[in-house]
């Protein structure tokens, strides 16, 4: 892509900030409105602006389809993982306090922490993976 | 104790190893891991089952340590211990079933996909029957639509799609009038739990937001069920989706929908106020009776058989809805042991229908002349599965009917009995088409010569049919379980 000088500048210095707000929601997720699912959204929303700028092959070649088809369950099991933890732990399932034996709400914090990153990989993979399908249409 | 965890693992388990499939993808890895998954379930289940009739408590699971009410509770009374037997014991079933099935209709890249997407639906259906939170129960309910609404689409036929979208705008339509009632019930109470629901509505039923969550969240689970005239998305979605997956959703998706309209109907709303004061069983009475009479008249002059059974099964959801209505103890138990009783029967003629799509290649009446001959197993087994639909006494489909039929006199509603004994000529009139075709019809000169189809899948069948007989004699478990999680439904209104 040559021409569409503003966009291209414009983008690629939004990328990063979209990324970076994008995590401010992951982690603002324990205290306040945010978490897994709107992070995901953001960061899959700065994929997509890159991809409608500079094209889709440019951004198969940063997270190429086979990596994203991954991720989609690697999110679910990270989730389900942290339960099947706390059941070895001897609690019940998503029980995140039993993940520190000294102070439960530290386990709470780790729990919600390692659940949020699962959902943040599923949704934006998903959503990506979504935009690849329709934007690979015809090809 | 290691029993205090089933709730859990029931439904835990089969998401992990959903995740778990979908990256492995490999056909032979997945199907095992999803056969000794869904067997897992199946055992907790039993288990719970059993625990809970001998010492008559019902089991309480608190999600992540919060205690109910405000955290998700998982609840397995007598009823939902039922429920979670059946749905745990077809997919196992199915699974075993379905490995020639799947390897002829479905694309050799997207099977171990499919057995992802098998797990997920079982993991959305069993979590449905087992949560006690109206929320959660919303949750499930999405995840194993959407997970059956792709399962659908993996059709052979390219109407499969179609009716797959049609599966998910209804379905769709259905979930969201679920929740918007469950919301306005949620407003007026401040809680999700069920039974604590139940507590709280009891003084303000009869407020204008208590009735329309009620009208909301019985709507939404009528398109569900596909009560008639909801019932449009079902014929399709029966007819062109693979023929493991008819076996599995008509034996198990409708069931656990019913299951959850029970509980809102008796449980939350309770007797007192919802088939007291309510039209609620007039109305699932007349449309029970419509769906019974249109469901088989339609299956009267469908050319395609899975597409004749998928009406046959919008009248069998008639007869179960109809216990909803006789709202006695006798009707009720006809409708749980029905609920038990068409899914197996239903399962079975859905399973010998594959063996035919896959041998013959196609489920149109035309093509199947002399097959009766050439598949004689099959056949039988399809004769067998037509007399319990029948209702044939020594068989299941006379001993829900016989409950319904003495629920219905126990109102003094003999005119319904009188439709009832109407209602079965018509299943042998649709029966009978497909019996005379298979066996006193000649195979055409020049077709192909036919096998009978693979062992797997007539066993399974067999088993399941076999199963019609011996539960028509000893109704123990069926009726047994059915009668005492009648008692834990009448139980909450009285």
């Amino acid at each position: 892509m040559r021409g569409h000088l503003i966009l291209r500048v414009v983008s690629k210095l939004l990328i990063p900030f979209l990324l970076l707000f994008a995590l401010y929601v992951q982690f603002h997720g324990d205290f306040g409105p945010g978490g897994g699912f709107q992070a995901g959204v953001i960061v899959a929303a700065a994929f997509v602006l890159y991809a409608l700028i500079f094209g889709l092959r440019a951004t198969q070649k940063i997270i190429p389809p086979a990596l994203l088809e991954v991720a989609v369950p690697l999110g679910v099991l990270i989730y389900a993982g942290v339960g099947v933890l706390t059941w070895s732990l001897g609690g019940n399932f998503l029980d995140y306090g039993m993940l520190d034996s000294h102070d439960p709400s530290h386990g709470q914090h780790l729990g919600i922490l390692l659940v949020e990153a699962g959902v943040l990989m599923t949704v934006s993979s998903t959503m990506l993976l979504i935009f690849y399908t329709f934007a690979g249409r015809g090809r | 104790m290691l029993i205090d965890q089933f709730p859990a693992i029931v439904v835990a388990v089969p998401l992990v190893a959903a995740a778990l499939c979908a990256i492995i993808r490999h056909e032979t890895a997945c199907w095992l891991i999803a056969l000794v998954v869904a067997f897992l379930s199946f055992v907790g289940s039993a288990t719970m089952l059993g625990q809970i009739k001998e010492y008559g408590e019902p089991l309480s699971y608190k999600m992540g340590g919060w205690a109910p009410p405000a955290g998700i509770e998982l609840r397995v009374d007598l009823l939902s211990g039922y429920l979670l037997v059946l749905v745990s014991l077809i997919a196992s079933a199915v699974l075993i079933y379905g490995r020639h099935s799947v390897r002829s209709e479905i694309k050799e890249g997207l099977r171990g996909l499919y057995y992802a997407m098998y797990l997920l639906c079982m993991c959305g259906l069993l979590g449905i029957v087992i949560t006690g939170d109206a929320f959660n129960a919303f949750v499930f309910m999405e995840i194993s639509s959407l997970s059956m609404y792709t399962l659908v689409a993996l059709g052979k036929d390219r109407r499969a799609l179609a009716a797959s979208y049609q599966y998910l705008i209804m379905g769709t339509i259905g979930a969201t009038m679920y929740v918007i009632g469950v919301g306005l019930l949620f407003t007026i109470t401040g809680t999700l739990n069920l039974v604590d629901m139940a507590d709280r509505l009891g003084p303000i039923l009869d407020t204008p937001a208590a009735i329309a969550g009620m009208a909301f969240v019985v709507v939404g689970l009528s398109l569900k069920i596909a009560l008639f005239p909801l019932h449009l998305w079902l014929p399709n979605a029966y007819a062109f989706a693979p023929s493991a997956v008819t076996a599995f959703l008509a034996a198990t998706a409708t069931k656990v929908s019913i299951y959850l309209l029970m509980r809102f109907i008796y449980s939350v709303f309770g007797f007192g106020f919802a088939i007291e004061q309510t039209p609620i069983p007039e109305v699932i009475m007349v449309l029970s009776l419509v769906a019974i009479f249109a469901g088989s008249f339609s299956a009267i002059f469908q050319e395609n058989v899975k597409r004749m059974l998928a009406y046959s099964s919008v009248a069998q959801i008639g007869y179960i809805t109809l216990g909803i209505a006789l709202a006695n103890a006798t009707g009720l138990t006809g409708s749980l042991v029905h609920i038990f009783n068409h899914a197996v029967m239903k399962g079975a003629l859905f399973m010998l229908v594959g063996g035919i799509a896959l041998q013959v290649g196609t489920v149109r009446l035309s093509d199947m002349a002399g097959v009766g001959k050439a598949m004689p197993l099959t056949m039988f087994g399809f004769v067998l599965g037509g007399f319990s639909m029948l209702g044939v006494p020594g068989t299941v489909g006379f001993v829900s009917k016989w409950y319904l039929a003495v629920g219905a006199l126990d109102n003094g509603w003999w005119w319904v009995v009188a439709l009832l004994m109407l209602s079965s000529l018509l299943v042998l009139a649709y029966m009978g088409r497909v019996i005379e075709v298979a066996f006193f019809r000649e195979r055409p000169e020049g077709a192909a010569a036919l096998k009978e189809a693979p062992k797997s899948m007539i066993m399974t069948a067999w088993v399941f049919i076999l199963a019609c007989v011996y539960l028509g004699f000893d109704t123990s478990f069926t009726v047994g379980v059915a009668e005492q999680a009648v008692d834990v439904l009448m139980g909450g209104a009285q």
